[in-house]
């Protein structure tokens, strides 16, 4: 993952950045498969690998090709990412290792979920039971997120093409103007 | 990409596949890996391959924009729904025990309907989506 993302900073044509940003994604994937997170992993490869790059391609195909070379070199953001980059590490420190079972995480409400889930739920998938049933209201939460951002992007660029023709008509420059 | 044969029948082949996964994977969500989230996208993957293969305007026959903006919105309601619908049962807001006579049977009920929710939404998300973006043309 880290030399993919070397090279995503180095490329400069952005098709290829799109299809290593796949890659990476497709990557992540994996690495949560092999961390027993199977739903999240299918979630990464569905939405990261597949409806993202696909839409980062319809934007290519809109925009351009080609990255905008800067030739200034700053040394501000190198130093932020350092800097973020070490209080990160840093957090990780702390941290308990992978799986133990005395982390704080599994010491608050997921014995509950995990002791009670098929009795009160009754679902075998407890990931199912946690995310619609004991925690209803954060996947609604997710929902109302996905229809609001739809909503933004129908807003700004999904004007339909009815009214983008009537528009067309009305104003002199014709095409230009109505987008 | 009109001309492409081979995309073509490939895409004819697998189709309904992806669509038949998506269903699998949302309605099996109980038991296995999977939900409301993931059976959207593949559903709606489903429809942008279509569009890309064979041509937006046909997809736009199958699922017109007006569709997949108002499913956008049921999907949501739906979700929203169930929980009034537990409310005025005599339960909490999204409380799905009430739903049925026995408790577990209520809330395999409303998994089943809140995820159906989650999957329309988010597969006419990606549908409207982009839909948006192939109308914007150069």
């Amino acid at each position: 993952m880290a030399v993919i993302g070397v090279a995503l900073v180095r490329l400069r044509d952005l098709f290829g950045v799109v299809m290593l940003s796949g890659l990476f994604t497709l990557t992540a994937a994996s690495l949560y498969v092999v961390m027993d997170a199977v739903d999240v992993a299918f979630t990464e490869a569905a939405v990261g690998a597949g409806i993202a790059t696909v839409l980062m391609l319809e934007t290519l195909a809109l925009t351009t090709g080609r990255e905008k070379v800067t030739r200034r070199r700053s040394l501000a953001p190198f130093l932020m990412v350092v800097v973020t980059g070490a209080v990160l590490i840093y957090g990780t420190l702390d941290m308990p290792r992978y799986g133990d079972p005395g982390a704080p995480i599994h010491q608050h409400v997921a014995p509950r979920y995990i002791e009670e889930s098929g009795r009160e739920v009754g679902v075998p998938n407890i990931v199912t039971s946690v995310l619609a049933s004991y925690r209803g209201y954060d996947t609604l939460g997710e929902v109302t997120v996905i229809f609001t951002a739809t909503a933004g992007v129908l807003a700004l660029i999904g004007r339909s093409r009815r009214t983008r023709r009537r528009k067309g008509s009305q104003t002199t420059g014709g095409d230009q103007d109505a987008r | 990409m009109r001309g492409n044969i081979i995309l073509r029948v490939a895409s004819k082949l697998l189709i309904p596949c992806i669509l038949l996964f998506a269903l699998y994977v949302q309605f099996h969500g109980d038991f296995g890996p999977g939900g409301g989230f993931q059976a959207g996208v593949i559903f709606g993957s489903a429809f942008i391959l279509y569009a890309l293969i064979v041509n937006i305007e046909s997809a736009r026959r199958a699922v017109p924009a007006v569709v997949s903006r108002v499913a956008l919105a049921l999907g949501l309601l739906l979700y929203a729904g169930v929980g009034v619908a537990g409310m005025f049962l005599g339960g909490r807001y999204l409380n799905y025990s009430v739903l049925a006579e026995v408790p577990t049977t209520g809330q395999h009920l409303g998994i089943t309907l809140i995820e159906l929710g989650v999957g329309i939404t988010v597969a006419a998300a990606m549908i409207t989506v982009f839909y948006v973006f192939a109308g914007e043309e150069r």
